[in-house]
């Protein structure tokens, strides 16, 4: 039943080169040695010795990387224990938790983002100051904080439905027989649930982290002054012309969304097919 | 003083939420309880319907309270906030206080903070009779995602019988190369398309000499680019669920159909299709949703005259500080990501959204 045809081969590389026209372009883009874009110059790695004498890129890679590893030390935190709930204990009303937790997943980000602005406008306003009164921190001043909650936000159902579905794979046998060799609930989890869903857990923090690389809408309408983050810095160059030094700042985001994108697959094998 | 009251009221809120669902839950509880009194056995432990709330409340209450707290609260009061008039809010940004929201008496004449304005300006009322601007934005962001979700489907479908009918050796790699551009920064492809469409590059050329387009002059801003920006933007989205709906299939069905005589056409349509659906289905949503909610793209690729419901509301909330109108068409696009969603949720299986990830 199964042939590969001739035709579905070529339809096939079509699809792959319409997909990485955009990615290997940029790449290529990155070595051209012209300061407007334009056609082939020559070879230079100019545009990268220039991203490492510019503060203010080196500044916003520093503020993406911190970002995306505190909101996703939080949410696969949150994630993983809202995964391992929904998939092992009922309550009620879980059934419509189980639907609203698609939402992230789905809604447009700009409305996500919009929304967060607002609510954070209003608890700026009204809470931040009572916060602010007792911890000597604002966290809804527009800035890294809101930054950090409105990613967690939109990264813990991601984790979540990682998690579950990693745990929807395993064998209820192995830790029935956990509890039958007398086990407790917490020595189940610790030693024998936990190591065996930690490759799920692993994918769903690089998930995580990955989404946070890349989101701009959310960023661009939480964050505050002095908090830019690669993707906002990419998107004001480009509005205002793109500059070559963004080419190589772009090749080495996408060479790093590639080398997450190849871990989480290696990690996220079913168990089964892993232990070869 | 006014925090103070805001406050009270989200604790009040919390804490009346909080009875309301345990009362809810105990009776529950209790219900399921009288049907079988020490619970059931399930991996290994044994555990009464009042455990399972409780272990609940430790695992998920932490990630149901946060989503709450910072996704649907704040949905909730954006359409609130769409009810609320331009002035009142830009006095409350000022003010910082609640005043703001009470209705105020100018010589005599009694206005509300609150009116329905926002709303109907949507659906095309104006102050001088009806005006399309927004019914045209919606009407153009409808047609977008639709051509998006169709093309993105003839795409996919080829791509993902292709992927499954690798032989295992190759198969992971064709399928990580499929997934790769999903991972990839949405930005970076997007205006990597303004360097593809430039005027001396290839595809430029190409379409020149078929004559689209002037020579000499780049090939956007137009709806043809944002269109390609679009499918090549969300084609990912759909190849994965729909590939491991193909991976699925089982192929018997389709001999049998052919055994008994049905020909290509009718295989494809009655022993194929209704196999890969749930993949589809959730595929759709993926691309359909945010497709009429984007962005980036449109404001990358096209112009002004290529103005969607995600340019229209960051237009509200930027350039012309009106964020009770742009309030307004947020919460209603989001109102139709709930009805798809739910649809959705009704007629396919959850499945495919969760072997998409």
């Amino acid at each position: 039943m199964r042939k590969l045809s001739p035709t579905l081969w070529m339809t096939a590389g079509f699809m792959y080169i319409f997909m990485y026209a955009p990615i290997v372009v940029v790449i290529i883009f990155s070595f051209n040695d012209a300061r407007y874009g334009g056609p082939w110059q020559g070879f230079t790695l100019d545009w990268y010795r220039h991203l490492l004498d510019n503060e203010n890129k080196i500044l916003a890679a520093k503020n993406t990387l911190e970002l995306a590893a505190i909101s996703t030390a939080i949410s696969t935190v949150l994630g993983t224990l809202l995964g391992y709930g929904l998939r092992r204990y009922r309550f009620p009303g879980k059934k419509v938790f189980a639907f609203l937790m698609y939402i992230p997943v789905v809604i447009p980000d700009i409305v996500m983002a919009v929304s967060l602005a607002l609510f954070f406008q209003l608890l700026r306003r009204n809470v931040g100051p009572f916060i602010a009164s007792i911890f000597d921190f604002d966290p809804f001043q527009m800035g890294m904080s809101t930054m950090v909650i409105s990613h967690v936000t939109f990264q813990i159902p991601f984790v979540a439905i990682v998690v579950r579905s990693r745990l929807s794979g395993l064998d209820p046998a192995i830790e029935e027989a956990a509890h039958d060799l007398g086990a407790g609930t917490w020595q189940t989890l610790r030693h024998v649930t936990l190591p065996l869903i930690f490759p799920g857990i692993l994918a769903g923090a690089i998930l995580a982290f990955t989404l946070s690389l890349d989101d701009f809408v959310v960023s661009f309408f939480t964050t505050g002054p002095g908090a830019t983050t690669l993707p906002i810095l990419i998107y004001t160059s480009v509005k205002r012309g793109i500059t070559p030094d963004i080419n190589a700042l772009a090749t080495i985001i996408v060479l790093a969304s590639i080398v997450g994108t190849v871990a989480a697959t290696l990690l996220q094998r079913n168990p089964k097919e892993g232990a070869k | 003083m006014e925090g103070l009251i805001v406050i009270a009221g989200l604790i009040a809120v919390v804490v009346l939420a909080t009875v309301i669902l345990s009362r809810h839950a105990q009776r529950g509880a209790r219900a399921v309880e009288r049907v079988r009194p020490r619970g059931e056995i399930e991996f290994g432990e044994r555990l009464t319907a009042r455990d399972h709330v409780i272990r609940s409340a430790i695992t998920s209450g932490p990630g149901i309270a946060w989503v709450t707290f910072f996704l649907l609260i704040p949905l909730l009061v954006m359409g609130v906030m769409g009810f609320v008039t331009n002035n009142a809010l830009k006095e409350y940004q000022a003010t910082g206080s609640l005043e703001a929201f009470k209705a105020k008496e100018v010589k005599g004449v009694t206005t509300s903070a609150f009116t329905l304005d926002n709303y109907k300006r949507f659906f095309g009322y104006g102050r001088l009779g009806f005006n399309p601007l927004y019914p045209k934005i919606l009407w153009r962001s409808f047609k977008l995602a639709l051509g998006t979700t169709i093309c993105c489907i003839l795409c996919a479908f080829p791509l993902a019988f292709f992927i499954a009918a690798m032989p295992a050796k190759y198969k992971g790699l064709a399928l990580t190369l499929a997934v790769i551009p999903f991972w990839t920064n949405l930005l970076i492809r997007t205006y990597a398309w303004q360097l593809l469409l430039a005027p001396d590059s290839l595809i430029t050329k190409a379409m020149n000499l078929i004559g689209v387009g002037d020579p000499g002059s780049p090939l956007y801003p137009s709806a043809g680019a944002v269109f390609v920006g679009m499918v090549s933007a969300y084609l990912p989205f759909l190849i994965l669920p729909l590939y491991t709906a193909v991976e699925k299939i089982d192929w018997s069905i389709a001999e049998a159909a052919s055994d008994l005589g049905a020909d290509g056409k009718r295989v494809f349509w009655y022993a194929v299709l209704p196999q890969v659906m749930p993949g589809l289905a959730a595929g759709i949503t993926l691309v359909f949703i945010p497709a009429m909610g984007q962005y980036v793209v449109p404001d990358l690729l096209g112009g002004a005259k290529m103005d969607m419901l995600g340019n229209a509301i960051q237009r509200q909330f930027g350039a012309s500080l009106n964020w009770p109108m742009g309030s307004a068409i947020a919460f209603l696009s989001m109102g139709a990501v709930m009805i798809a969603l739910w649809i959705y949720a009704r007629t396919a299986a959850k499945r495919g959204a969760e072997a998409l990830l």
